[in-house]
């Protein structure tokens, strides 16, 4: 993968001006590079990683296997396109095994879920099965722990 | 401070005479601040990674908390040859002969140094270096000889300054490419001089390879690697930069076997054997860590490269480092001493980096900033530098 895109996967607020220094590129360039992966769809959106345990806040989120008929004209994708319009899945997966789309599903309460569910997905045409599981307690997110334990014990001056 | 106590002395001659490390003097001043940025440390900033550290926690679960082999695990011993053989080339070290696990590099330096110096043997060594050449030889009842390099020469050691060091009792040749604290490598002319160098005058040669691993642009090539040289040659390396373990205390020896049964002898009754649990988190970093070191390395040269262009701005001038985590830019611009400018800079901007005099006389100019540091926290310290400099230019 382009350097870029892994140093914007780290942190996307780099500016353009320390992402040249860091690349040893003229910025005009690494701007260029950047704009183009935008306009491609390689690079489809910026977004915070955020330790949602630690707000005040009771929304909750759960995680969906759902097995589903295929069409005969749109295979899986005809459904899943219809399913990944809904604002409360925030990821959906086509996964190989027991289950056909595993969805990423996010509301307010444990009763806006259920409702979403079972009024939503369990009634839609095409879906055979749901199979529901909230999350307890984020331990790692977007490869971040959640927790920080690594403080910096070194030395402040070492040889 | 021993006025008031009625007894000798009891300090050895040659310890006493031994002069404090100006680290450690910089050190106690930085300690007593607090919220600082630190350019000043010498080791990773990034924790061991994940596997490393489970392997040495299911080494406690098995109970591997017992002595090992005084030369060190069998098959620590082997994935080291391993590892030598892939990574420079075809390097043919016998792991029961020719290799001897060591507490860090730095127990491997100071194996190598005792095992071979007599008392007055000269070893030469160049500056600006690592802290502990010249005492450890000094230790050893050696006599420390620096041979200086330059900016003006990527740091880089010159037949000329070698054949103007060298005596009749010089024994040995002590070098560190990747260098700490400049950066600086050997390539394949170097590599070919200084064997030459020390074939003509029949000396030892011990190479400290602690950064090998931390190499950029620049072919890696060791002098270990030069046909019928390695006869002369003791080969240090280890896991603390690399594999960011130096918690661990883990490094190697490799060496023709007399050499090793000499170094030994001074291993078996000093240490007994490196630490157990470093040994089996040890052969994971070896066998499995090959990726982590990769990251680590992308991640040491961008920030290499945002320091390097920050000076630049700044008209500071700075050799491109091409290995290890160390920039070394000269300040002489500024007009300050290296000591000074080391000062000033944390008074007043509140951003601690090592004078370049602490890495011997001829590091005077320079000032040691070391990236292993959160890219932040380096964007943060250019910046302040480049106001601090632009005051002092502005005041002179």
């Amino acid at each position: 993968m382009d350097r870029l895109l892994e140093l914007l996967k780290t942190n996307a607020r780099t500016s353009i001006e320390t992402l040249a220094k860091q690349l040893g590129e003229p910025e005009a360039d690494v701007e260029a590079r950047l704009r183009d992966y935008e306009m491609r769809g390689i690079i489809r959106g910026y977004q915070a990683v955020i330790n949602t345990d630690l707000l005040e806040d009771d929304s909750v989120r759960a995680v969906i296997e759902l097995r589903i008929r295929p069409t005969q004209d749109g295979g899986f994708d005809r459904i899943a396109n219809r399913i990944g319009r809904f604002d409360e899945v925030e990821s959906m997966y086509l996964m190989s095994g027991s289950y056909d789309l595993l969805l990423f599903v996010k509301g307010r309460n444990l009763r806006e879920v259920g409702r979403f569910v079972s009024s939503k997905l369990a009634n839609m045409e095409g879906v055979l099965s749901t199979a529901t599981h909230f999350m307890l307690k984020t331990y790692k997110d977007h490869g971040v722990m959640m927790e920080q334990w690594d403080h910096d014990e070194r030395l402040r001056i070492s040889p | 401070m021993n006025d008031s106590v009625s007894r000798p002395d009891f300090v050895a001659e040659h310890v006493r005479r031994l002069p404090r490390s100006g680290i450690r003097d910089f050190f106690d001043i930085v300690a007593t601040r607090s919220d600082i940025i630190s350019l000043g440390i010498g080791e990773p900033d990034f924790v061991t990674p994940w596997h490393i550290r489970e392997a040495a926690i299911t080494a406690i679960e098995h109970g591997a908390t017992r002595y090992t082999a005084n030369l060190g695990l069998g098959e620590l011993r082997k994935s080291v040859c391993r590892y030598l053989r892939q990574s420079y080339d075809g390097l043919a070290y016998d792991w029961q002969s020719e290799t001897l696990i060591t507490v860090g590099v730095s127990e491997g330096l100071d194996l190598a140094i005792r095992a071979t110096i007599s008392p007055g043997d000269e070893v030469l060594y160049h500056e600006p270096c690592f802290v502990a050449y010249a005492p450890l030889v000094r230790m050893a009842h050696g006599v420390p000889v620096p041979v200086e390099t330059h900016a003006e020469e990527d740091f880089r050691l010159t037949p000329e300054a070698l054949e103007a060091a060298v005596t009749p009792r010089t024994r040995a040749l002590l070098i560190n490419f990747p260098c700490n604290p400049t950066g600086a490598v050997l390539d394949a002319a170097d590599v070919q001089m200084l064997a030459d160098f020390v074939t003509r005058h029949d000396l030892l040669l011990i190479t400290d390879e602690v950064y090998s691993e931390l190499t950029y642009e620049a072919a890696r090539v060791s002098v270990a690697q030069v046909p019928g040289l390695r006869d002369r040659i003791i080969f240090l390396g280890g896991f603390s930069k690399a594999w960011a373990m130096t918690g661990f205390r883990l490094g190697f020896v490799c060496a023709p076997a007399d050499l090793i049964e000499a170094m030994m002898k001074v291993h078996q009754f000093g240490m007994m054997c490196a630490p157990t649990l470093s040994q089996k988190a040890g052969v994971e970093a070896l066998d499995n860590g090959w990726d982590d070191i990769a990251a680590m390395r992308d991640a040491y040269r961008d920030r290499r490269n945002l320091m390097c262009a920050s000076f630049a701005e700044m008209g500071l001038d700075c050799y491109k480092p091409q290995g290890a985590f160390y920039t070394f830019p000269s300040i002489r611009s500024t007009g300050l001493s290296s000591y000074d400018f080391a000062m000033r800079f944390l008074n007043e901007e509140s951003v601690a980096c090592v004078p370049g005099s602490a890495f011997g006389a001829c590091g005077e100019g320079f000032i040691r900033c070391s990236y292993a540091t959160h890219i932040d926290k380096i964007r943060e310290a250019m910046e302040r530098m480049a106001r601090f400099v632009a005051r002092v230019r502005g005041a002179k």
